[in-house]
């Protein structure tokens, strides 16, 4: 597999607030990302997640070490364009991300800015509305729509400029759980269906649950990195961290403290409602 | 025990003769009682917003009445001000509501909005601020330089400084990390018992309100579908499930088990009680 994403030893301070406070935020952070992958990163706030996805397009730069996108080298400042249609960002609250009066205009907004033919423009704005299921709103007006069918307008307008990956800032954080549900299965969906390779930044762990991949932060540095099953069954580590496990994994690792052999690593409801089943056969 | 807020067949429409005509909700009957912890469950769009604003006088009913302690909040302005004291609404994300230069400042213009002396708002600034975490340090601060988590704080003991007998929070814990949600809840608890209050905690987490309310009320197309302690209401699954709610995680693995042929009460709802339904029957098993 090649690596779209490359961080070696990342390390970055916010400038000082106040004298002799440099708040150091990632702190030697080295990791891959695989083009094609489901990759999420889940922490507290101020872990450095959030930096870090800044990181991925060059919108922060390294205060030491090194971010290659696409095998660019996200300092040099002559193939930023280049990396920005390479990796596109989702951020938190869908409002600051929407510049248009009309659904279709915002998720055009971007390949404008990128100079594409108006044919070509009408047909990625379709592709991308259609990818997102909102192709039939493309004509209403953003403010009228709800906090997940605009963040999914959001997702569209990135997607419209055929990045190979799309980071996702904490996506979810301020929708309601149909958006929630919606905006999660326009991301798989992406990822699967479409190749493009997803990076999620978040803090609800069943979110966090549905990526190939889980890479947990804690204090600017990546604690646990590995496939969700394997390390949501580390509780005693994450918690340490501030993190909680999904109820099915606190429930068997609580049995298993009062002697009973369950496996740790039945995440979804049938899993754990089968380990279970064996338990009190 | 008489309510301490209630409606009597509600009824509010928005933007009467219009095209906009909509009715947010339709003939409520809602009762919270004094010293209660209650939840309200319902999806974006189900009418709970609307019927929080109404127990604090903020909307008028279209139709029907809202009571405080008995009486009707509309029948006199001066109650319906009284009302706006007694009942404190913390709106979703009040972190955008911060205005003020200091957060001591902020905090204080609910009491001073009171008509209360100097001695008694600083007094309530303090303890408001103690309530929810702040040091003393911080409240010389601007709010603007604080974290999100911290600015939430604030706004929260602007409203609990004016000591309401009913504190109603729209959604406090969104967007929060699982620490950040752990500390405000346990604040909000902290003021249920100290101030014997009634808490009435708007929420679309089904694990949250579960581990935290003595009872749930559901708004569904403005109208109250049902009402009652948790494990009473978490048995609608089906139906909180079509509301676009749910049920909590546990709740739904124990529905499954007894699907599966195993003889277990499937209304849990927390991990404690999941825990030692489990080992009850492991016990009631083996010995």
């Amino acid at each position: 597999m090649e690596t779209i994403i490359q961080a070696e030893d990342l390390h970055f301070s916010y400038p000082a607030v106040e004298e002799g406070t440099t708040p150091v935020v990632l702190d030697g952070v080295s990791l891959e990302i695989e083009e094609g992958s489901f990759v999420a990163v889940l922490g507290h706030n101020g872990c450095g997640k959030s930096t870090l996805a800044k990181h991925m397009n060059a919108i922060l730069l390294p205060s030491g070490g090194t971010v290659y996108v696409d095998g660019i080298d996200t300092r040099d400042e002559d193939r930023l364009l280049d990396i920005r249609r390479t990796v596109g960002m989702v951020f938190q609250n869908p409002d600051n991300q929407i510049v248009a009066n009309v659904v279709e205009e915002d998720v055009a907004f971007a390949p404008e800015n990128l100079g594409v033919p108006p044919d070509e423009i009408r047909q990625r704005v379709d592709d991308a509305l259609k990818a997102v299921n909102m192709y039939a709103y493309r004509e209403h007006a953003p403010h009228l729509l709800s906090g997940g069918q605009k963040q999914r307008v959001a997702i569209a307008g990135v997607i419209a400029m055929q990045p190979r990956c799309v980071v996702l800032d904490e996506p979810t954080a301020m929708l309601d759980p149909i958006g929630r549900k919606d905006v999660l299965r326009t991301i798989r969906t992406l990822n699967r269906e479409r190749g493009v390779t997803v990076v999620l930044i978040t803090h609800h762990m069943d979110e966090a649950a549905q990526a190939d991949r889980l890479v947990v932060m804690a204090k600017g540095k990546v604690i646990a990195d590995g496939a969700p099953k394997a390390v949501f069954s580390r509780v005693e580590e994450l918690r340490k961290v501030g993190l909680t496990v999904p109820q099915t994994t606190a429930l068997l690792w609580e049995l298993r403290r009062e002697g009973w052999d369950v496996p740790l690593d039945a995440l979804s409801d049938e899993e754990c409602a089968q380990a279970l089943y064996q338990l009190l056969q | 025990m008489d309510p301490i807020i209630e409606t009597k067949n509600l009824t509010h429409t928005y933007s009467v003769g219009t095209p906009f005509e909509h009715t947010a909700l339709d003939g409520v009957d809602f009762a919270a009682y004094p010293g209660e912890y209650l939840g309200i469950i319902g999806h974006t769009g189900s009418g709970k917003s609307t019927l929080i604003q109404h127990l604090n006088a903020l909307l008028k009913p279209t139709s029907g009445t809202v009571l405080f302690q008995g009486t009707d909040i509309w029948s006199d302005p001066k109650l319906t001000k009284k009302t706006r004291f007694q009942v404190g609404l913390v709106f979703q994300y009040p972190e955008y509501q911060l205005f003020e230069e200091t957060v001591y400042k902020d905090i204080s213009f609910g009491p001073r909005n009171m008509g209360l002396d100097e001695k008694e708002i600083d007094r309530r600034v303090r303890a408001a601020a103690y309530f929810v975490g702040l040091r003393d340090d911080h409240l010389e601060k601007s709010p603007f330089e604080l974290s999100g988590g911290q600015k939430r704080r604030v706004a929260i003991a602007g409203v609990i400084a004016m000591e309401p007998k009913v504190l109603i929070l729209d959604e406090p814990t969104a967007g929060l990390d699982p620490e950040g949600v752990e500390s405000i809840l346990g604040n909000i608890r902290e003021y249920h018992q100290a101030h014997n209050a009634t808490i009435i905690l708007v929420s679309h987490s089904m694990e949250e309100v579960a581990r935290s309310v003595d009872r749930l009320v559901a708004v569904n197309d403005g109208r109250i579908p049902f009402q009652g302690a948790p494990r009473e209401v978490f048995q609608h699954g089906d139906e909180l499930e079509r509301m676009g709610l749910g049920v909590p995680q546990l709740t739904r693995v124990f529905h499954r088990l007894r699907a599966m042929g195993v003889d277990i009460d499937p209304s849990v709802y927390t991990l404690d009680q999941a825990k030692s339904a489990i080992l009850s029957k492991l016990k009631g098993e083996v010995g």
